[in-house]
């Protein structure tokens, strides 16, 4: 609809405040910082990040390979405690994987439970959540229909294809109906075209259902097809880059919106900005750090 | 073609057992030595030694007392070895112990152990279960160490309780394993209950061939040690069938990643 020029020129000072709409923050990640103790070195994987999701916006994370992206989702769902900084939950601090997250990682193949069904995978969480059970058989009836495997429900994942175990996965953690959705390079261990179909889906998903997704990925295009907006990380020690609006129509399709002038000037801006994350370009000066 | 792939399935599996009974029968068909009679002698025996009462008596006693043994090693490893590959601090202080007490024969443990269990079922039922458990406990703590750690991730992200957590996650991650164990563990378990009746018995399959074999009653004694076979193949059958159902996902997971 609004046609803005790309918002990545601005001098990477501290630009991160929200971009149109003022919703509330759903999730609120301040100053996150994550040192990996080595039995003689520490390694410092994530030097200082702060950034909001707000309720019911998809939101990119991406950075170069190596950024410590793994690392930061780790600290976001509570499987991994920051060394110093705090991630909230809907004003809760998380200390732990909280209620109302889901996470879909990107090894589907070891993520999904290779002794239960499709259905049984989905239904497991429910039971854990304790879910009356004609709720949950509704919720991973209508999961598995989203994701369009209802046939495959009684197969074991290793009887269906690397995209489909990832649409399990990605039913699991909708029938879950968590209040954000953490997905961590999801496609990025399917073919090209998978990738499209699952893109789509996410897309899909994230509009029928208002579900708050931070999507992690190392691939620019991806990040600028899926998102509301981008947050660019730096190099390991990661800090955020920048903070970009994606200001393409809400209604995407892999070939015409991809093929849009201001798709390919956004793709062109995040790249510049990773480009420059790799040959170790960081926000200074804030805080002094001689490596 | 079911029925004719059966036939097949089955001439492959009875072929080489059918050679071997073969050439037994042929070689020892004249023979006048105590020690080798006639494979047709022993056979004849076979019947009225075992099926006549010595099948309630002898068979059956020595069966539950191994039934009971193998079942307590499997609780006991699988338990004890959950425990241990949870917690890699307690695998460190206990590994040099475990590697002591697995190296140790577990029949010389038998005059030990009837100082202070006696010589009742209760020994022997302690030898079985002592002598079995290792290699249950040892591939337990292997299989619960091994377990995905992204699978792991997946079970505390969607917070599983614990009951789940162990029974859906640990026991049966770790089940390739247990099972690796338990299969070890059966045939250890078999010779177990054989030793333990020759020690101080009153009754039991090991019992009985000793005392054919100090009585010279040589078919009888090799009639025996026919049945022991046979019970070893039906208990080995017995135990590939629960495999299967255990372990189906495995064999499909294995099949499917060829």
């Amino acid at each position: 609809m609004s046609t803005l020029e790309t918002a990545s020129e601005s001098p990477p000072q501290d630009t991160t405040m929200d971009n149109d709409a003022p919703t509330t923050p759903l999730l609120d990640v301040t100053g996150l910082r994550k040192v990996f103790a080595g039995a003689n070195r520490a390694v410092e994987a994530l030097q200082d990040l702060t950034f909001t999701v707000s309720r019911g916006e998809l939101m990119c994370l991406v950075g170069p390979s190596g950024c410590g992206k793994t690392t930061l989702l780790r600290c976001v769902s509570g499987l991994l405690a920051p060394t110093t900084g705090a991630v909230t939950l809907n004003g809760a601090p998380v200390t732990e994987p909280p209620r109302g997250m889901a996470v879909v990682f990107q090894e589907y193949g070891r993520s999904l439970f290779p002794w239960l069904t499709a259905w049984q995978n989905v239904e497991l969480p429910l039971k854990e959540k304790k879910v009356p059970r004609g709720e949950r058989k509704r919720l991973v009836t209508e999961a598995l229909d989203a994701v369009g495997l209802t046939e495959s429900r009684d197969a074991h994942p290793w009887e269906l294809s690397g995209g489909m175990q990832q649409r399990v996965a990605i039913a699991r953690a909708v029938a879950y109906e968590p209040q954000v959705l953490l997905m961590d390079e999801p496609f990025a261990a399917v073919d090209a075209q998978t990738r499209g179909e699952l893109e789509d889906l996410v897309r899909a998903l994230w509009q029928r259902l208002g579900v708050t997704v931070l999507f992690v990925t190392h691939d620019i295009d991806e990040a600028v097809y899926l998102g509301q907006r981008v947050v660019v990380l730096s190099a390991s020690p990661t800090v955020v880059l920048d903070d970009v609006p994606i200001t393409l129509p809400d209604e995407r399709d892999q070939i015409t919106t991809r093929s849009l002038p201001q798709f390919a000037e956004l793709r062109a801006a995040i790249y510049e900005l990773v480009q420059h994350a790799k040959n170790g370009y960081r926000p200074q000066p804030d805080t002094e750090h001689p490596s | 073609m079911t029925a004719i792939a059966w036939g097949r399935k089955l001439a492959i599996a009875a072929g080489l057992p059918a050679v071997l009974v073969g050439i037994w029968w042929l070689a020892t068909a004249g023979s006048t030595s105590v020690y080798w009679p006639p494979l047709s002698t022993v056979l004849e025996t076979f019947a009225p030694t075992w099926l006549e009462g010595r099948l309630t008596s002898d068979v059956l006693p020595s069966l539950l007392r191994l039934a009971a043994g193998y079942a307590l090693a499997l609780a006991l490893g699988t338990a004890l070895g959950t425990v241990i590959g949870s917690w890699p601090t307690v695998r460190a202080l206990t590994e040099p112990a475990l590697e002591f007490f697995r190296a140790i024969p577990p029949p010389v443990l038998v005059p030990i152990f009837i100082l202070f269990a006696g010589i009742g079922d209760g020994m022997k039922i302690l030898v079985i279960m002592v002598g079995s458990v290792w290699p249950i406990l040892l591939n337990t703590v292997e299989g619960v160490r091994s377990i995905d750690e992204v699978l792991r991730d997946t079970a505390r992200c969607y917070r599983f309780r614990r009951r789940t957590r162990l029974v859906q996650l640990v026991l049966r991650g770790a089940s390739p394993r247990i099972v690796t164990g338990a299969r070890q563990a059966l045939s250890i378990a078999i010779i177990l209950m054989v030793i333990s009746e020759m020690f101080a018995a009153t009754n039991g399959l090991g019992f009985s061939i000793v005392q054919f074999q100090r009585s010279f009653a040589i078919p009888q004694m090799w009639s025996g040690i026919i049945l022991l076979g046979l019970i070893g193949v039906a208990l080995s059958l017995i135990f590939r069938a629960c495999e299967a159902r255990v372990l189906a996902w495995y064999q499909g997971q294995r099949a499917a990643q060829r």
